[in-house]
């Protein structure tokens, strides 16, 4: 495998879904910090065949991380200090997400008044179920983007 | 401040608080004539819908306030691309109160999540129009003399009446009723509720013919059910008279069945069970003026011993 750097302080994000990691280096708003990041795409896994990581120098607590879980559940999240492993992180379900997946009803305000933040919020934690904030449209995870 | 987005906005207790300010209102109009002296309504309808507009002016005009708006969006300024976050910030400079009427969905709230005054939602598409569903409620309770402990025929429609949908959702919360869903196969009420009701315990029967079960109802919601809406012509002639009300369906009944429909009907009621005391479709029309009226009071925060 390409080898990249260790990093001393700020977390590892592995088993990314091959292809997601530019988009999930959007959603945190990495782009907009200047901390060293290393995006690796492609990497071979065993359980995947073929994954995504993103190595981050940053400290993990500015960051909202919960997005994730509603992005993907199977990521997991490795905080790093002193070049060492020292907690694994599990995600929860966001009760609110901003502008990660848009409203598709067709009748839904959102389609004509452009400006709108898309906003979903947790409607069933249980069965993974947001609707949108306006019009109530659901959104399943299973259909996801 | 609050704003009425949805019927289920306002818990139990501050809906029998409300139904007693309109009941009140009915019993002594005089009373509230003036309490909303020097106050405006503005009706904000991006499209024509001239019966709720109605109502909403007639309750404020009763309670001695005025009335400003405009009534399709061709002659408003969203016609010339304002948003409705922009317009409601206008109005909330020269009105107090806002009842506003959308095509899409959501629309009201977005304008509540702007507004500087109350805003009641007064239709947003397909997806709530609360006031209907109040009013209702508010004949129910004043027909019936109680929101709970009755059997509601539901007829027509029960696949897109958004009414419908409403006020099943609002009435599961009382205790003691039961549904009997009455449409053609192709027409049926969503899955959605009727998991709802088998979650909860509420019993419910879907049967195709009106005849069949208009004797054992405590009251009747009919519905227009839409030729459109039928796969094909020769289902909607087979099935079509199953849901119109007619004087022989309406002898089957019993005596003291309510009918209600939100109207406008076209034909799935016939014009000779107007007459019926039984009839309460026109006096829904009343209680939904009360009910605006109440909401309107409840909103500004005037004082119910006012005046
Ligand atoms: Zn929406």
């Amino acid at each position: 495998m390409l080898n990249v750097g260790k990093i001393e302080e700020g977390f590892v994000l592995d088993h990314i879904q091959a292809g997601k990691s530019m988009s999930i280096y959007e959603h945190l708003g990495l782009d907009k910090m200047d901390c060293t990041v290393a995006i690796i795409k492609n990497a071979r896994s065993k359980i995947m065949g073929k994954k995504d990581i993103l190595k981050v120098e940053c400290d993990i607590d500015t960051l909202d991380l919960n997005v994730l879980a509603f992005i993907d559940h199977n990521i997991t999240i490795n905080v790093i200090k002193a070049g060492e492993i020292i907690e694994k992180r599990s995600l929860k379900l966001p009760k609110e997400v901003r502008n990660v997946i848009k409203c598709r009803n067709p009748r839904c305000i959102t389609s004509i008044e452009q400006e709108l933040p898309h906003i979903f919020f947790l409607a069933d934690e249980e069965k993974e179920i947001y609707r949108c904030k306006y019009c109530e449209e659901k959104y399943s995870q299973k259909d996801k983007f | 401040m609050r704003h009425l987005m949805s019927p289920l906005d306002f818990t139990t207790e501050e809906l029998d608080e409300l139904f007693d300010l309109a009941a009140d209102i009915e019993i002594d109009p005089e009373k509230y004539a003036h309490v909303c002296d020097g106050k405006i309504l503005a009706t904000a309808f991006y499209e024509p819908s001239t019966r709720t507009r109605l109502s909403f002016e007639a309750a404020m005009l009763r309670l001695g306030g005025k009335v400003i708006g405009f009534s399709d969006a061709g002659s408003s300024s969203a016609a010339k691309g304002e948003s409705v976050s922009d317009t409601i910030k206008v109005i909330s400079q020269y009105a107090d109160i806002c009842a506003m009427r959308h095509p899409k969905e959501g629309a009201a709230f977005v304008a509540a999540s702007k507004s500087e005054i109350p805003v009641i939602n007064a239709g947003d598409g397909g997806h709530q129009h609360p006031t209907q569903t109040l009013a209702d409620l508010m004949t129910i309770r004043s027909m019936h003399g109680k929101l709970d402990g009755f059997k509601i025929g539901l007829c027509g429609d029960l696949k897109f009446g958004r009414t419908v949908h409403s006020l099943i959702n609002a009435l599961v919360r009382y205790d003691d009723i039961s549904f009997v869903f009455i449409s053609p196969p192709e027409l049926r009420v969503p899955d959605y509720i009727t998991d709802m009701l088998k979650e909860k315990n509420i019993p419910y029967q879907e049967v195709i013919k009106l005849e069949d079960v208009i004797a054992d109802l405590d009251m009747l919601y009919m519905t227009r059910v839409q030729k459109e809406r039928f796969f094909n012509e020769e289902d909607y002639v087979r099935l079509k008279d199953f849901y119109i009300l007619t004087k022989e369906k309406m002898d089957l009944a019993s005596k003291d069945m309510l009918v209600l429909h939100p109207l406008p009907r076209v034909n799935e009621i016939s014009v000779e069970v107007d007459e019926d005391p039984r009839a309460c479709y026109f006096k829904q029309v009343k209680y939904g003026m009360y009910v605006r009226m109440a909401l309107i009071m409840t909103l500004l925060e005037i004082d119910t011993e006012a005046g």
